[in-house]
């Protein structure tokens, strides 16, 4: 089997969101940037189901500058086999999936196409859903299992309120998240074996996705917290009525 | 200009999200069509007139009720050249985002989720889209003729603008590869407040110390008509099912009121509901980093408080 993981390369969670450029560019300064956490489990449910079915291999990509070069080499050493990077500043969604999907048809014969639900910088949620359209895949998210017999999957996925169970026939694209499977720490020895393994830089497909940004914005600051005695709840619930007015 | 809106159906009745979306294409200035898929109450189909719409269409294949992310994606596409309209809005949810993405590639539309405001066409047509899981927006213009917007909780006010319309049947042709996913089958809570839609969530956290201890949580959002929520060790630890997680890798929140009761405000707990409007934290910890991102605090145990604050409620209706 032939799998393709794409991952994106984001601000840790707990990193404090700041713009630079007149508010038009991110800011990394300071910021640490990590295998985006939906990815990650994409990533990790790959490789279980490499351990399990021999002879399979887990390609990794990734749209971005050479600064991503660090994360990838990490789902390197989680376990991929060989990774791509397609060298351009990934800048919307569409454009994103249309150089996935684009490495898809030039190197052929991928089963499965996993990737996060959504990527935590921009939480768009719908490459997985482009991919599948250009390429004429069915593409399911968020996925929460995913087990594999044979040319069929089945799947559950988290709708409002509870999940459901969905059958598929190979090729398909899916986006993961937890608990499909458990995040992966690298070991010394995927470490060591990853700065070796191969990682392609391919040049980007021209793509006009119609979207273009214009500013980012920071919402405004919150106020103080009014604390109130734990022997006196019925005053939180006359400022629930009187003050904030959501009773 | 026409505007097509995608209404979604929970339990027979229009989700309280398609309602803003109908009441964002009309406020957009219209016309607006909105359609269902699938069973749906009639009478919910007609009051769509009064939030803004003008015609309503109903494509009530049995095998839409089922809801199928490529077959919805083929019927709005249709739909859209049937009416002519360039712009699709729905609501951003587990089935609104992954349908809009497959819709706007199938016709070459620009897209954005997560849009938070109405468009500003001063220069261009430009939305405000939620980035960074709430910590920062972005505005984008989208500038192809086609656009498909999905819009995030409170984007738009459901008001009554108009009145009932009549429903007009919307017939179909399906095929086979659209529904190349099958569907098994589906566990889903009934009679429940759903999570992204609630008003008012109820959530709790480890310092509710087990399963068992949901009771006081549960009578607190009864007594609210709220939902019920966790923070994510919650869910991993199996005391609440995996939808009612919410943060940064669960569930983003958007209600007038988020109640937290023992969490202690992880920046990826805070993640998810940031775009409350108000929040009432109650910790038994005066130093819980929550507490900076509340509104209203109470410094207490949850056993004590939560049991006083429901009965509190009951004597103030
Ligand atoms: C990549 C990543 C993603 C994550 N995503 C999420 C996410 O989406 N959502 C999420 O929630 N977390 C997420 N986390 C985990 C997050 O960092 C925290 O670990 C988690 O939110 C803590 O949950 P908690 O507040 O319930 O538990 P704790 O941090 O253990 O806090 C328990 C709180 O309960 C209080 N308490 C104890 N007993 C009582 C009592 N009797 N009465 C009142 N208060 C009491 C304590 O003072 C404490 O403040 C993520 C972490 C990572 C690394």
């Amino acid at each position: 089997m032939k799998i393709l993981v794409c991952i994106t390369h984001v601000p840790d969670t707990t990193s404090k969101i700041n713009f630079t450029d007149n508010n038009t560019k991110f800011d990394p300064t300071g910021v640490q940037f990590i295998i985006g956490p939906y990815d990650d489990y994409a990533l990790a449910r790959a490789i279980e189901i490499k351990e399990a079915n021999a002879g399979t291999t887990v390609t990794v990509l990734n749209v971005g500058t050479a600064d991503t070069e660090p994360t990838i080499r990490k789902a390197l050493a989680i376990g991929a086999d060989d990774a791509i990077r397609i060298n351009a500043e990934p800048t919307d969604s569409f454009f994103v999936a249309s150089q996935i999907a684009e490495h898809a048809k030039s190197a052929g014969g991928y089963d499965l196409i996993l990737m996060g639900r959504e990527s935590i910088d921009y939480n768009s949620g719908v490459v997985h859903g482009i991919v599948g359209e250009i390429l004429g895949l069915p593409s399911i998210s968020p996925v929460m299992k995913l087990d594999i017999e044979g040319t069929t999957a089945k799947l559950a996925r988290e709708i409002e309120g509870g999940k459901e169970y969905v059958e598929v026939s190979l090729p398909f694209v899916a986006g993961c998240q937890e608990p499909i499977a458990e995040w992966k720490i690298p070991n010394m020895r995927g470490i060591m074996s990853a700065r070796t393994k191969p990682l392609k830089v391919v040049e980007p497909k021209a793509v006009d996705s119609g979207v273009k940004l214009q500013k980012f914005e920071l919402p405004p600051p919150k106020g103080a917290v009014k604390m109130i005695s734990a022997d006196n709840v019925a005053e939180l619930v006359t400022l629930l009525k009187n003050e904030a007015k959501v009773l | 200009m026409s505007i097509l809106v995608f209404v979604e159906i929970a339990e027979g009745q229009i989700k309280k999200t398609s309602l803003e979306a109908v009441a964002y294409a009309h406020a957009m200035g219209g016309p607006v069509t909105a359609i269902a898929l699938g069973a749906a109450d009639q009478s919910a189909l007609t009051s769509l007139g009064k939030y803004g719409a003008q015609k309503v269409l109903h494509a009530a294949d049995e095998k839409l009720n089922k809801e199928v992310i490529q077959a919805y994606a083929s019927v709005l596409t249709k739909a859209l050249q049937d009416e002519g309209a360039d712009i699709l809005v729905l609501a951003s949810s587990s089935l609104g985002t992954p349908v809009a993405a497959r819709v706007a590639t199938k016709i070459g539309a620009s897209l954005a989720t997560n849009v938070t405001e109405l468009p500003d066409t001063t220069a261009g047509f430009v939305v405000k889209r939620s980035i960074y899981t709430g910590k920062a927006f972005a505005k984008v213009t989208l500038s192809n003729t086609k656009k498909v917007i999905a819009l995030k909780k409170n984007a738009a006010e459901a008001k009554e603008v108009g009145s009932d319309v009549a429903v007009t049947p919307y017939s179909v042709t399906l095929s086979d590869a659209d529904f190349a996913t099958k569907i098994l089958s589906s566990e889903k809570a009934t009679g429940e407040v759903l999570l992204p839609e609630a008003n008012i969530v109820v959530s709790g956290g480890r310092g509710m110390k087990g399963a068992e201890h949901w009771g006081i949580l549960e009578e607190l959002a009864k007594t609210l008509h709220a939902a019920t929520g966790c923070s994510k060790p919650v869910s991993d630890m199996g005391w609440r099912p995996h939808h009612e997680h919410v943060g940064q890798t669960g569930v983003k929140v958007a209600p007038q009121l988020y109640i937290a009761v023992g969490i202690s405000g992880a920046i990826q707990h805070l993640a998810g509901v940031n775009s409350s409007k108000y929040i009432v934290v109650i910790n038994k910890d005066a130093d819980a980093p929550f507490f900076k991102a509340a509104d209203y605090g109470i410094v207490g145990d949850a056993f004590d408080v939560v049991p006083k604050l429901t009965e509190a409620l009951k004597a103030a209706k």
